[in-house]
């Protein structure tokens, strides 16, 4: 018995499976519908596109309730050339971005802070639950009161709607990490400046990526809500004042463009985050 | 560091903890001495609960005793030292490192240039033929040559002393075999003094020295055994020998397990 184990020496030990994630599906109807996932992505958008161009005709719906969409695209042209909407666009995703940045960081900063002394955690833990039920956007006219109408309010609001979430996944991340990792590095006596940079942080990372995904797009809600409550410049603007004209196209056309930007924000974050955790295996994604 | 010094010894070590109903203390070992010669293989065996792992945090450093003396060659053990690695039934090594950096890991608390870290990680992935897997991270790995893995990275800081805190019980048993016999020829061909704790008497019988059998809580030193078996880094060979099971027979009456109705 012992002459068979010892022939297979632990060098040809079999690497584990998810070492070959490559491995093709067996061909066949599962992978015929796979590569159609696309294309019927597709099919679902036109059917939407068309209904939505001769639907609201053919019920009789009036414009300035559902507009037509080649009046969409009619009133998105007239848009760009007569309200500026290249500018609005930037300035909206100008500041979703610096607050989102800002937010980020400062949620970063505090959730490192108090997931390493647990005793002001403990002391803030209340105030910290209500601040993040509280609903933020709610803020904005009283930061409108104070500083007026200019860029502040927004991005107030903005890096408070980013806070939270990514403050609050730092704690739980440096809450759970793992004790014996932590007292592994400190058995080779490691200073804890370098336990927080070489297992805290990196073990933190999965959380933060996850609360900066939340946080992008929250961003442009609390941007967006910003602007809504007055100021002269950016989508939410183009909304309230589409609304005022009654002209329903300009509302849906700023919506649509404020989703593209919560996308493209989105999708870098995403991006990042592929990167930054490259070392989890896909299959447990 | 003289012969004559034990690499570790433990002088009427008692540790208590705060009972968990808040009152009182309980505790987990009580008056424990015994010690480990320079490039010896002991194995602590006992009932669960006994406080094999406490011994272990203590040696380490990250625990400290309520009484008695914890000595790593003669001086005192007051926190994490240098001296000592420490490896557990988890792999513990970092998802996001590779292998290499993973064993480069425990040498980054000292004062190693960049190439030097390398030189010494790339020979103890060697030593435990991992030199392959060295750019590929902990997950691409099995779960035998994560522990060895964790061996390389504990024996790059070249400790005097090993502690083992049953390296092998989350594997099957035909990859815990194969390892056994890979950490007795590492630890064989590197000389290193080590403290193995396990539940598994076969294994403290084929792979140490000596043996210590633990009594229940509070955990004390009842029996103190000498293997005397040859080929100490062939724990396979040692498996097929007579008196290797007239130690385990023993060992197996001595820990009760024919009477013990729990786990
Ligand atoms: N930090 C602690 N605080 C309170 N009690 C503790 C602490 N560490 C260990 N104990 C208790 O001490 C006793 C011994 O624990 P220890 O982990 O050393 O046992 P063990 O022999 O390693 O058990 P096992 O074989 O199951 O691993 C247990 O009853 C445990 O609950
Ligand atoms: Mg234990």
């Amino acid at each position: 018995m012992a002459d068979s184990i010892a022939a297979s020496s632990p060098d040809t030990a079999p690497i584990v499976a998810e070492d070959n994630p490559a491995a093709p599906p067996p061909p066949g109807r599962q992978e015929v519908r796979v590569s159609l996932l696309p294309v019927a992505s597709l099919l679902v958008l036109v059917l939407i596109l068309g209904l939505w161009q001769f639907l609201p005709t053919a019920l009789h719906v009036p414009k300035y309730i559902i507009p037509q969409l080649s009046d969409l695209v009619r009133e998105m042209g007239r848009m760009w050339q007569q309200e500026n909407l290249l500018m609005h666009s930037v300035s909206t995703a100008t500041m979703a971005c610096l607050g989102f940045a800002l937010g980020a960081l400062l949620g970063a900063v505090f959730g490192y802070l108090l997931g390493l002394s647990p005793l002001w955690e403990k002391v803030l833990s209340p105030y910290i639950l209500a601040l993040q039920i509280a609903p933020k956007v709610a803020f904005a006219p009283l930061f409108i009161m104070w500083f007026g109408y200019n860029a502040w309010p927004k991005l107030i609001v903005t890096i408070l709607v980013v806070f939270f979430p990514i403050m609050v996944n730092i704690l739980q991340a440096m809450r759970t990490v793992d004790r014996d990792l932590i007292n592994l590095a400190r058995a080779y006596n490691m200073s804890g400046r370098q336990i927080f940079w070489k297992i805290r942080f990196p073990a933190s990372i999965p959380s933060l990526m996850a609360g900066l995904r939340i946080g992008a797009t929250l961003a442009v809600i609390g941007v967006t809500v910003g602007e809504l409550m007055g100021g002269e410049i950016g989508l939410g603007f183009l909304i309230t004042y589409g609304e005022g004209q009654a002209n329903t196209a300009m509302v849906f056309d700023a919506i649509f463009v404020l989703t593209l930007i919560g996308i493209a924000m989105y999708w870098v974050v995403a991006a990042i985050e592929t990167r930054a955790l490259h070392y989890i295996p896909k299959a447990h994604h | 560091m003289s012969l004559a010094v034990p690499t570790l010894q433990l002088d009427g070590v008692t540790r208590r903890f705060p009972a968990s109903n808040g009152k009182g203390v309980f505790t987990a070992i009580e008056k424990l001495s015994f010690s480990v010669r320079h490039g010896e293989f002991v194995s602590v065996v006992g009932p669960s609960g006994c406080g094999k792992s406490t011994i272990l945090n203590l040696v380490a450093g990250l625990d400290h005793p309520s009484e008695g003396d914890v000595r790593l060659s003669g001086e005192i053990v007051t926190g994490p030292s240098s001296h000592v690695g420490f490896m557990l039934q988890k792999d513990l090594l970092l998802p996001w490192r590779t292998i290499l950096h993973n064993v480069e890991f425990g040498l980054e608390a000292r004062n190693f240039t960049p190439t030097m870290r390398r030189e010494r990680a790339f020979r103890e992935l060697r030593r435990c033929r991992l030199t392959e897997f060295a750019d590929r991270y902990p997950y691409q790995l099995s779960g035998g040559q994560r522990q060895r893995a964790a061996l390389a990275r504990t024996l790059a800081i070249e400790p005097e002393l090993v502690l083992l805190d049953e390296p092998f019980s989350a594997l099957d048993a035909q990859t815990k075999l194969v390892l056994q016999r890979s950490f007795a020829q590492t630890i064989a061909t590197s000389g290193v003094t080590t403290l193995l704790i396990t539940h598994d008497l076969s294994e403290a019988v084929t792979m140490s020295d000596r043996i210590l059998v633990m009594s229940e809580r509070p955990g004390r030193i009842v029996e103190e055994i000498d293997v005397g078996l040859p080929d100490r880094e062939n724990p396979m060979a040692r498996q097929a020998m007579p008196r290797a099971h007239e130690i385990m027979a023993h060992l197996f009456n001595a820990l009760h397990l024919d009477e013990r109705i729990e786990a």
